[in-house]
């Protein structure tokens, strides 16, 4: 079976391959293995693109595969990134005021660690009470059920609703944006416990690893990160590869005829939102230990369009489209955003990259979504369309 | 201003001050009282020289509170201005000035008290003044510091005053006077239930002046006029720190107390024979801290046991400062009645800010409903749209100073502008993509965000203003509670204006009848001989040229910045997909409940606009389950999807 499946599927194969010798290169290269070729923080930058490139390859399936646009992927990355901070958050905090209680004459109570806590972590939006949403907070199993139960969750409750009133199109794109903008607006509000707009932050320390230098605990996320891409690339195109793709493009396709061929299509749709929503949710909280720092801005509805943006660029419909385009764009996004690349002199005005790079992306964007709408990934097929006429 | 108005009274004295009486001789008799007056005797001087009647009076008892008034080593005395060594003196009758050493004389320095009591008297002849500005600014000072003894005047000077404004003034605030001050009760309950039907803000600081109360704490209830007696665990902790500040119980030890208490107790490692090492344990802690205090080494703990016993064995009250009870009832009586007017009122302004949201959204959406109901595409770059007018706006102001002239040239202009821009984004991306509908939405995206970027580039990132003329600056303000800016109400009439231009646009001409046309069936209006591409592009430019026309009306009173777009995009979507497609009806329906709801929700929680907004979002997401295609659905065959 698994060998039939990687034999109907070969690019499957070479995305491992090249992920592979990729996660090799950077690995010899690091600061962690004594090489100075890559920085701590461009390891850092390398490992969020791949997170990036797994919340891509769930759009991908979502949009590309099922033609559900949805616009609040990135909303499920970004709780993830919640979920995994409140306990990065808790735990540290948990082991630093442990730490100053030390020195008291007597030994501390377990509500004296927790109100400190509490004042170390809320002290910011003027409160020391642990909110209810923090219940689980001190334990990190319960955490990580969480980066996956939550999004699932909200995918599951918000996809019931919508697929069963057979909202589809533009209107499901418009109500998914509604409940990103919700949630992210939630996220603002100082009185809700996450910390409103001042979001969580000190997620690249580790608590318990405090030994170990940001240069390996980089290494180890960025590792982390390629593993749970491939992982999460394999699942996804063995899940398409059968029966069960098949129905999920004919739902693409014509919604209404596979209805009529007595398939549940809500079920479908249903499985497919929710199952990438908890994807993405795992992206994301391998994202944020990475990027050391989750606030609400991170989840606005610009953010799940941006993901839309990587995908069409990337190539809809092909997985490896999908990491194509998250990692051309957001790398991409990152030099010209950044500062690095060249200004234009145009004799009368300067083009500074840093100003027009959005304009570029934009025009791009629709520029793609005119003329090349297979993407980047359609270039594969010019290439294996050749060596067919060759043959 | 001062000395202006010295000046003017000077003036105005002047001519009687010649053949009338003189106060000199009368400010002699109490020569001894006026150079060093005390609070308590210095009333009757006072109420002599203002019996008098002299029109130098007010200018005397004036001075004499400023300290202007000194006295000559004869006993005689002026008003004067010292300069240096010199003084220039003025006679208290006939005004000459002369200059004198200033040695020979002594300046009077009335303390604060008796300036006070001048100031009262001063009062009779202020309100009675013939200048009005001089009588407002006497009623002013009442009404900023009332007092019992100012109410007899108020009330004599009613009769006389000239002014209707300034009479009603004086009515309202002898009223207000009487209803604290009045000697008897029947006349201050007649005041105080007169006040019920006054929304203003005094009038309810008024009652709440009168019915202002005292909460103590005591073994039995106090004689007086009691408010009420309160449950003391309602907030326990609270009730029994008031226990505490009254001296009736012991201070509660607080967990940092305690802490204390048995660090300070460390015998050998070791407090009251527990080891150090269990001292995480809050029950340990406890039991070590009493054996402490049985010990008598500590105080007493007090426990919730004994805190709630402490509480019980008191009485909690609240006790009004107004010691007539048939005053206090009308008060409550009156003060209830008030705020059911205030609530009344309050829900009148949010009705009226419900109402003006709605037409924001109304105006931000109209454009993109017709487009979505003719051409079923989303336009995601509305929102860019509404910034381009409102910038177009701004540009127009650069040229035009005059702000009435560039609102109306800006108008028309941005229409024209977003309307090309429309037409132009029609043809060149939207035409290309019609039924793909996900497609148009992401290539409106990209126009979205490079529009955006655009105008950052262009204008810079801080915002800019878009200042309203004159005529539109203000608020229309029934009273007190019941306000709302001109600029509110112009965006209200411009709303209506463009549901009524819009609705005879679609029913009245032939476009209306070709957009209808291709709304409900393009396959159909196309083999009826019209040109559905026509219909699209001219369609696409209306919506985006309302669009501009919303921009420059939300820029008059919110910033014009490049993300002002993105703020009300989504709910504008919102508002079409809530009003249902294709009908203006119902974009106006969505907008009325979209407005109506979110300020609906602010009220309940008035702190919070992020929270009023979110929740509106869940329940538009509800909404559309049970009825997926808006308020108002289109029937028939062209509902199909």
């Amino acid at each position: 079976m698994e060998r039939t499946f990687i034999a109907k599927n070969p690019s499957v194969l070479w995305f491992l391959l090249g992920l592979s010798v990729f996660t090799l290169l950077v690995s010899i290269f690091s600061e962690a293995a004594g090489s100075a070729v890559i920085s701590t923080s461009f390891l850092k930058t390398l490992g969020k693109t791949l997170c990036l490139c797994l919340v891509a390859i769930a759009m991908d399936v979502v949009w590309g595969y099922c033609g559900i646009l949805s616009l609040g992927h990135f909303a499920f990355f970004g709780i993830g990134g919640y979920a995994i901070g409140m306990w990065l958050m808790y735990a540290r905090t948990k082991d630093i005021v442990v730490g100053s209680l030390e020195n008291n004459i007597l030994p501390p109570t377990p509500d004296e660690v927790t109100t400190a806590i509490g004042s170390q972590i809320f002290g910011v939006v003027g409160s020391s009470d642990f909110p209810l949403i923090w219940a689980f907070s001190h334990s990190l199993t319960l955490q990580l059920l969480a980066v996956v139960l939550v999004p699932g969750l909200l995918a599951l409750v918000f996809g019931w609703l919508a697929f069963r009133s057979r909202v589809t199109g533009v209107y499901l794109s418009i109500l998914t944006q509604a409940m990103t903008l919700a949630l992210s607006l939630y996220l603002f509000q100082n009185d809700t416990g996450l910390r409103g707009n001042n979001g969580l932050s000190g997620l690249q320390n580790i608590p318990g690893l405090e030994a170990v230098s940001q240069a390996t605990l980089s290494l180890w996320f960025f590792w982390a990160s390629a593993f749970a891409l491939g992982l999460g690339y394999v699942f996804f195109a063995w899940m398409l590869a059968g029966k069960f793709g098949s129905v999920i493009r004919a739902i693409r396709d014509n919604e209404t005829r596979v209805r009529f061929l007595g398939y549940h299509v809500e079920t479908y749709k249903l499985f497919i939102f929710t199952t990438t929503a908890m994807i993405a949710g795992i992206a994301g909280a391998l994202y944020y230990p990475q990027a050391g720092i989750i606030n609400p801005a991170e989840i606005a509805p610009i953010a799940s369009i941006y993901l839309a943006v990587w995908v069409a660029i990337g190539g809809r419909g092909r997985l490896y489209g999908a990491v194509i385009g998250a990692v051309v764009v957001s790398l991409m996004s990152s030099w010209f955003t950044g500062g690095s690349a060249p200004d234009i002199n145009l004799g009368i005005y300067i083009v500074k990259w840093t100003d027009w790079w959005l304009v570029l992306l934009g025009l791009t964007f629709v520029a793609v979504t005119l003329f090349f709408p297979k993407g980047i990934g359609g270039l594969f097929d010019l290439i294996s369309s050749r060596q067919e006429k060759q043959q | 201003m001062r000395s202006a108005l010295f000046a003017l009274i000077l003036m105005v004295c002047g001519v009687p001050a010649v053949t009338a009486q003189t106060l000199q001789p009368i400010l002699q008799t109490y020569a001894g009282e006026i150079a060093k007056p005390s609070r308590k005797s210095v009333g009757e001087t006072i109420d002599a020289i203002a019996a008098s009647g002299l029109p130098q009076v007010t200018v005397f008892l004036e001075q004499w509170s400023e300290k202007n008034i000194w006295q000559r080593n004869d006993g005689i005395f002026f008003v004067g201005t010292a300069a240096g060594d010199s003084l220039t003196i003025t006679d208290v009758d006939t005004e000459a000035k002369t200059t004198a050493a200033k040695s020979d004389f002594k300046q009077l320095k009335p303390n604060g008290g008796v300036r006070r009591l001048i100031g009262t008297a001063l009062v009779q002849f202020q309100l009675m003044d013939p200048d009005l500005s001089r009588r407002e600014t006497a009623v002013a000072s009442i009404a900023r510091r009332p007092e019992a003894a100012q109410l007899a005047p108020l009330l004599a000077s009613i009769d006389g005053e000239v002014d209707a404004n300034l009479k009603a003034r004086k009515t309202q605030l002898a009223n207000f006077l009487s209803a604290s001050f009045a000697k008897n009760t029947e006349d201050r309950i007649a005041a105080i239930d007169s006040l019920s039907t006054d929304t203003s803000v005094e009038a309810r600081a008024v009652l709440n002046q009168i019915l202002t109360t005292t909460t103590g704490v005591a073994l039995a209830a106090p004689e007086g006029n009691i408010a009420a007696t309160l449950d003391p665990m309602l907030d326990a902790e609270q009730s029994y720190t008031a226990l505490v500040d009254a001296n009736l119980a012991a201070p509660k030890q607080t967990g940092g107390d305690i802490k204390k208490a048995l660090e300070a107790n460390i015998v050998n490692g070791r407090i009251a024979g527990f080891p150090l090492g269990q001292m995480d344990d809050p029950m340990v802690r406890q039991a070590a801290y009493t054996a402490l205090a049985d010990a008598g080494l500590v105080p007493v703990l007090i426990t919730q046991e004994v805190r709630d016993a402490e509480l019980s064995k008191h009485v909690f009250y609240k006790v009004y400062d107004e010691p007539n009870v048939e005053v206090t009832i009308a008060a409550e009586t009156a003060r209830k009645s008030a705020d059911n007017r205030v609530a009344t009122a309050q829900f009148a302004d949010l009705t009226l800010d419900a109402l003006s949201l709605a037409s924001i959204f109304f105006l931000a959406a109209i454009g993109l409903a017709i487009t979505f109901g003719v051409m079923g595409v989303i336009n995601m770059a509305h929102g860019e749209f509404i910034m381009m007018g409102a910038y177009t706006g701004y540009v127009v102001q650069l040229f035009i100073p005059n702000y009435t002239v560039s609102i109306f040239v800006a108008l028309p202009l941005a229409f024209a502008v977003t309307f090309i821009a429309g037409v132009v984004m029609e043809r060149l991306v939207i035409r290309r993509l019609y039924h793909r509908p996900l497609e148009t939405l992401l290539a409106t995206f990209g126009i979205s965000i490079a529009l955006q970027q655009l105008a950052k580039n262009v204008f810079g990132t801080q915002a800019r203003p878009l200042t309203s003329p004159d005529w539109l600056a203000g608020a229309w303000v029934v009273n007190d509670i019941i306000q709302i800016s001109y600029i509110r109400i112009a965006i209200f009439i411009l709303a209506l204006l463009f549901l009524g231009l819009i609705i005879y646009i679609l029913k009245r001409t032939r476009l209306g009848l070709e957009v209808r046309a291709v709304t409900q069936n393009p396959g159909m209006a196309s083999s009826m001989g019209i040109n559905p591409d026509r219909i699209n592009m001219l369609t696409f430019g209306l919506g985006s040229g309302i669009a501009g026309i919303a921009g420059v009306a939300i820029g008059l009173y919110a910033k014009v910045t490049s993300e002002m777009g993105s703020d009300y995009i989504v709910q504008s979507f919102m508002t079409v997909v809530v009003g249902g497609v294709g009908n203006v009806w119902g974009t106006l329906a969505g907008a009325a409940m979209i407005g109506f709801g979110q300020k609906g929700i602010e009220w309940l929680n008035p702190s919070n606009t992020l929270a009023a907004q979110t929740y509106m979002i869940l329940f538009v997401i509800l909404f559309i389950q049970f009825r997926p295609k808006g308020i108002v659905a289109l029937k028939g065959r062209a509902a199909g999807d």
